[in-house]
């Protein structure tokens, strides 16, 4: 047996270890290389995972995300030019999702802005990109302050339909006054911390920011586990809750050749905002000949990152993630497909040499009945 | 008469049993994958050379080459894991059984395998 390709690309330029590293390894996590990172890919399994946070709650360890602060003035108009979303949505303690591009229209990376005061924000951006992306920022800022407090900061994500009532066990706030893209300011116990209700996994839950040294946090949450079922979950089941709920990956959905109008971040492009921003004149000009969109492989073959697609016998496009959907029971992912392309086509992917049927789909899976306004 | 387990360096494992071969993947092999989701199977009637893919399993982690541990004709595969491939995750030594392959070549071959015991002591080194 000799895998041949895997979900995690293996990078060994440095590595480094979030604050929860040795209880990972007490748990008996598999623990994988991820972008320099040493983190759990999987506990009690990826399929296991995956359903325990589509039907009670997940805890994962996501401190390897990059966390910048952004203070003083000009802050807010510094950090305007460098979204392509318009951050005057925003209302102090209120987040907001957006590209970063460059003059190109190319995706320098995706990030979270979460606005504490009109010159104060925090932004949460992509572990594998952090150093490219503190360049960056800090090229654009101005007089503005930006510091990288990554490394004196925890973050994990709670989530799953039954996080809120976890949380609520925890936190005196009331949970329910807390909308989705809103942040709080509460204490667990007598640890201060930071709440978000945001996440990665298409289920309602929760970020909590905290000082990296008050790793007390996870047992706080785990001692819950009888109750609601909260089970430590790896980048395994983080990655096939992701794709089943849409959410794309930069580095395998998109990168600096990419543009937000390829893939489905029209939304979170905002051409009308009173303010310029880096690659909105690339952007108002740009005629994409390629779209991302969903697919399902109608054999039993999982489609990776890299394989080709094609359209009876013509190469026409790539699949950029593809993986078992635990909850549909099916293959999905994502690929590019010529922009003339619509929902329900036959495709073929091509899967080690092989061609395998396909059809193009959505590129959301998997939505929660319950959903809540976002 | 059956044989005792061997093992190839890829974590393949084989068994003879009345002069057939029953091939699959080793514990180890199936806990490193992780969830097994789908497993494409050789033709029974196709022929092996040792060292050759004859099938491929898809994780939710990674794909990967099952390659054949000897040479020899597929005269039979197990066709239950098509719609249980978590077969192999859970009993990877016994219903999780891959193919059963007639030697062609098997008195040379056979010996090039590892026992249970090397092999153990190999995946104690690779861990």
């Amino acid at each position: 047996m000799r895998t041949i390709c895997s979900i995690i690309r293996i990078h060994l330029r440095w590595i480094v270890r979030t604050p929860f590293y040795d209880i990972h390894k007490s748990l008996g996590a598999k623990i994988v290389n991820f972008h320099g990172w040493e983190m759990p890919l999987q506990y009690s399994g990826i399929m296991d995972e995956h359903v325990n946070v589509r039907t009670n709650v997940g805890l994962f360890d996501v401190s390897h995300m990059g966390r910048f602060e952004i203070k003083g003035q000009p802050s807010f108009a510094c950090l305007q030019t460098l979204v392509t979303n318009d951050l005057e949505k925003l209302a102090d303690h209120q987040a907001l999702y957006s590209p970063i591009c460059y003059e190109d229209g190319g995706i320098v990376d995706d990030i979270i802005a979460y606005r504490l005061g009109r010159d104060n924000y925090l932004v949460v951006v992509n572990a594998s990109n952090r150093s490219k992306d503190f360049e960056w920022i800090s090229k654009h800022l101005k007089s503005a302050d930006l510091e990288d407090i990554s490394d004196r900061t925890g973050l994990l994500a709670i989530q799953g339909p039954r996080a809120s009532d976890l949380l609520q066990k925890l936190v005196e706030t009331d949970l329910q006054s807390v909308k989705p893209f809103h942040i709080v300011d509460t204490k667990i116990d007598k640890i201060e911390c930071m709440l978000s209700r945001t996440g990665y996994t298409g289920e309602d839950g929760f970020e909590l920011f905290f000082d990296s040294s008050k790793i007390e946090i996870w047992d706080k949450l785990m001692q819950y586990a009888k109750i609601f079922g909260i089970k430590p979950s790896g980048l395994g089941a983080r990655d096939t809750l992701r794709l089943e709920a849409g959410l794309m990956l930069y580095g395998n959905d998109m990168d600096e050749n990419t543009t937000p109008l390829e893939v489905p971040l029209k939304w979170t492009v905002s051409l009308d905002k009173k303010q310029e921003f880096i690659g909105k004149k690339a952007l108002i000009h740009s005629r994409p000949s390629r779209k991302l969109v969903g697919f399902e492989v109608l054999e039993k073959r999982i489609a990776r990152h890299g394989n080709k697609v094609l359209m009876k016998g013509v190469e026409v496009g790539f699949v950029t993630s593809g993986n078992f959907s635990p909850t549909l029971r099916k293959s999905i992912g994502f690929c590019f497909v010529p922009i003339e392309v619509s929902q329900d086509q036959s495709i073929e992917i091509d899967i080690g040499g092989k061609h395998y049927e396909a059809k193009t789909t959505g590129t959301r899976f998997y939505k929660r009945k319950e959903s809540m306004q976002q | 008469m059956s044989s005792e387990l061997k093992f190839t360096k890829e974590h393949e494992w084989i068994k003879i049993k009345e002069g057939v071969a029953i091939i699959g993947i080793s514990d180890f092999a199936q806990e490193q994958l992780g969830d097994i989701v789908s497993i494409e199977l050789p033709k029974a009637g196709g022929v092996f050379r040792q060292g050759q893919t004859m099938a491929i399993v898809d994780s939710v982690k990674a794909s990967s080459d099952i390659y054949a541990p000897i040479s020899g004709e597929i005269i039979e595969v197990n066709e239950g894991l098509i719609e249980k491939p978590e077969m192999i995750n859970q009993s990877p030594y016994d219903s999780g059984w891959i193919a059963k392959i007639k030697p062609s070549n098997m008195e040379e071959e056979f010996e090039s395998l590892m026992t249970k015991e090397k092999y153990d002591r190999y995946i104690g080194e690779i861990k």
